[in-house]
């Protein structure tokens, strides 16, 4: 039997909102992923780290203070250095389009804003996680790059 | 209570709008359509004389008179118009000492300010937590500097400032105070409201520095030492309206504010105050969301409660300390990123729904807020939705026009009995201190906020232009606020200047003694002011509050 989705759910920052990230890693836990909480006010090294521990498929992190464009490419980077390669990482808040493609081109996946079905997100990681085990693709935009 | 809250029959899923994800639970026989209000109270189709109470007459009472159910005051409106306060800050004190005068020039009646991540969190903008979050949610603000010039040109004695913070609280007081004297005023001569209500903080805002019983105690401070200096002054705003964001159906709102408030009252009764010198002072802030008619039944529930708390649970005997006072700001979490203009719908109705309970102050949100901090020209828009609604449409003319409605009165009735049964559970538990610490209201409002987005999936609640009558064009792209992204960069370097040339022995002395008053029982404000004049920073301040009494940490569950 296949290795449950592993998913830790980050609250990166200063940020206090932690609403639509219970919500999301309740609807994961319901869908059958195992989900891992971090809890408010994580550094992009706790949050890293945590990802190593518990040797997640995706990283998901929830970001609605406007610190996305400093938060999301410091984990991405720090995931780079402790070889976390073919992990995702995603996440939601209030992103704007522009951003959202400024990080996606840095190799971040897709990200989700206000309005997204918890289905849509759940959909998302399952896809890419199975794409992931057959080795289709090589970094979290599904992109073939590599760090 | 009911799980499905369906407010209109099921239909076959619009064409425009995505399929309910739970179409399964649908198989079989189709469900009764069940009518009930947003926090789930079961509704008729018509409410009749046969629902009206024999003790009616003396549950209302006259406008201006106690409970206070109808209004605070007999002529309503007429004698004084909800102030119009819009809640605004973004990046440097600068921008938003700007973004301050337009809006007074476009008549606003009263300031309110919003500060960014670090400031909240009680974080320098050169801490390495702030990183990225400067000026982003709000004003930066971490010296005394920084908040003359985010005040520069207000005369503090005339406009009425409401400041949105909490753990760092005293500090921000304590400036407020201090650009006050550079202004040769009196503390006695400033008006306007501090947040400063940390049960809401643990139970849904999330921002705190210390564990919730040092950060209560700072607050009673802060209570008493308005109460002895500043009569114009509210020394705490004990909000809903964050654990009505967080989750919380109107209910829950009601119910775990207003044990808020009573555990305020009890800590401040536990350290020998008189319930009537500090009572008139404590405000209250709402949170307005689309259920047009419970909301307005939540407001009157609300004064009623709070009245007879008062005046039979505390034994208040002035008037003014049985009167809830509140200020009230549409839901910021009913507005949708798709097809945004129709956020100014949502925001004209539950405007009105705020008017119609009786608030004394209210913030209308901008279309734009799903999105970025709002646009100027976003802002002018929510600001003339209160305009139109003082001026062009009559509600203000008539005090509380729903009395007496035999439906309005018997939702007024449920939301009360709600809210006095999780009151007394509160009770029960030891208080809402012990109740925080233990995480009943936590968790009954992350249950709440994923039961609601669970009907949201399965159809049962529709929201416009999200799941029903969603628009497969491209969405209407509205002009969205940039912040400076240099802003981090330079109020950084404004801190180090202010500790680079401040008097440093005046400032260690004054930091020296907050450090030993923080040791002690004694009420910190005194000491706060002189380390604020001494131009300790805000950040600084805190670290000693993390010093004295520990960080806080939440257990990470969902």
């Amino acid at each position: 039997m296949a290795r449950k989705i592993r998913v830790l759910v980050g609250k990166a920052g200063l940020d206090g909102h932690d609403r639509g990230a219970k919500v999301v890693a309740s609807a994961m836990r319901d869908a059958g992923f195992e989900v891992i909480y971090t809890g408010l006010h994580q550094t992009p090294e706790m949050i890293v780290q945590a990802a190593l521990q518990e040797d997640v498929d995706v990283v998901a992190l929830s970001i609605l203070s406007g610190a996305h464009m400093t938060l999301f490419p410091r984990v991405w980077q720090l995931m780079r250095d402790r070889g976390l390669n073919d992990v995702l990482l995603t996440g939601g808040g209030i992103i704007s389009k522009e951003d959202m493609e400024a990080l996606r081109k840095l190799g971040v996946g897709d990200l989700f804003g206000p309005g997204t079905p918890t289905g849509a997100i759940i959909d998302y990681v399952r896809g890419w996680v199975a794409a992931n085990r057959a080795g289709k693709v090589g970094s979290a935009s599904g992109t073939g790059r590599r760090a | 209570m009911a799980n499905g809250r369906t407010q209109t029959p099921p239909e076959t899923p619009a064409s425009t709008g995505a399929a309910p994800a739970g179409a399964a639970a649908r198989s079989g026989a189709p469900a009764e359509p069940r009518f009930e209000t947003m926090s789930g109270i079961p509704l008729k189709a018509v409410y009749t004389e046969a629902d009206r109470r024999a003790d009616l007459q003396e549950r209302l009472g006259e406008p201006g008179a106690f409970p206070y159910t109808r209004a605070l005051f007999p002529e309503g409106y007429r004698t004084r118009l909800w102030t119009m306060r819009q809640f605004a800050g973004f990046g440097s004190a600068d921008d938003t000492n700007q973004r301050f005068h337009y809006l007074l020039g476009q008549g606003v009646t009263g300031l309110s300010t919003a500060f960014d991540m670090p400031t909240l969190m009680g974080y320098d903008a050169d801490h390495p937590m702030s990183l990225g979050e400067v000026g982003r949610e709000g004003v930066a603000i971490s010296t005394l500097e920084d908040m003359e010039t985010l005040f520069r040109g207000i005369p503090l004695d005339k406009v009425t400032t409401s400041m949105t913070i909490n753990a760092p609280a005293i500090v921000l007081l304590a400036m407020y105070v201090a650009v006050g004297e550079k202004q040769g005023l009196k503390p006695s001569q400033l008006g306007g409201t501090i947040q400063a209500d940390m049960l809401k903080e643990f139970i849904a805002q999330k921002e705190w520095i210390c564990p919730p019983r040092p950060h209560v105690k700072i607050c009673v401070d802060m209570i008493e030492w308005c109460a002895a200096n500043m009569p114009k002054w509210n020394s705490i705003s004990i909000s809903g309206y964050h654990i009505r964001e967080a989750g919380a159906t109107a209910a829950q709102e009601l119910a775990f504010t207003l044990a808020d408030g009573i555990g305020y009252v009890e800590e401040c009764v536990k350290r020998g105050m008189d319930v009537d010198d500090f009572a008139p002072r404590l405000s209250f802030f709402w949170d307005v969301h689309n259920d047009f008619f419970e909301e307005i039944a939540k407001f009157r529930a609300a004064r009623r409660i709070w009245a007879t708390t008062m005046r039979d649970r505390f034994g208040a005997k002035n008037p003014r300390s049985w009167m809830l006072r509140t200020h009230a700001q549409t839901a910021g979490v009913s507005l949708t990123a798709q097809q945004p203009l129709n956020n100014v719908a949502r925001v004209a109705i539950q405007a009105l729904a705020a008017v119609l309970g009786g608030t004394q102050s209210l913030h209308t949100n901008s279309m734009d807020e799903t999105l970025a901090l709002p646009t100027e020209e976003a802002v002018t828009v929510a600001l003339r939705t209160q305009q139109i609604l003082a001026y062009e449409t009559g509600v203000a003319n008539v005090v509380d026009p729903f009395g007496g409605s035999y439906f309005m009165e018997a939702l007024t009735d449920t939301m009360e009995a709600e809210a006095l049964a999780t009151i007394k559970r509160i009770d029960e538990m030891g208080g809402i201190i012990a109740a925080v610490e233990r995480g009943y209201p936590q968790k009954e409002i992350a249950d709440s906020a994923y039961r609601f987005q669970q009907q949201v999936e399965r159809g049962e609640r529709v929201i416009v232009g999200v799941n029903k009558f969603a628009s497969d064009a491209d969405e209407l792209s509205i002009p969205v606020l940039k912040i400076d992204p240099d802003i981090e960069r330079r109020q950084s370097e404004r801190v180090k200047s202010v500790k680079a040339t401040r008097d440093a022995a005046r400032h260690a002395a004054a930091m020296k003694a907050l450090r030993d008053a923080c040791m002690s029982d004694k009420n910190l404000v005194p000491f706060v002011l002189d380390a604020v004049r001494a131009h300790a920073t805000l950040g600084e301040i805190s670290d000693l509050f993390r010093e004295a009494y520990g960080v806080y940490r939440e257990p990470a569950v969902f």
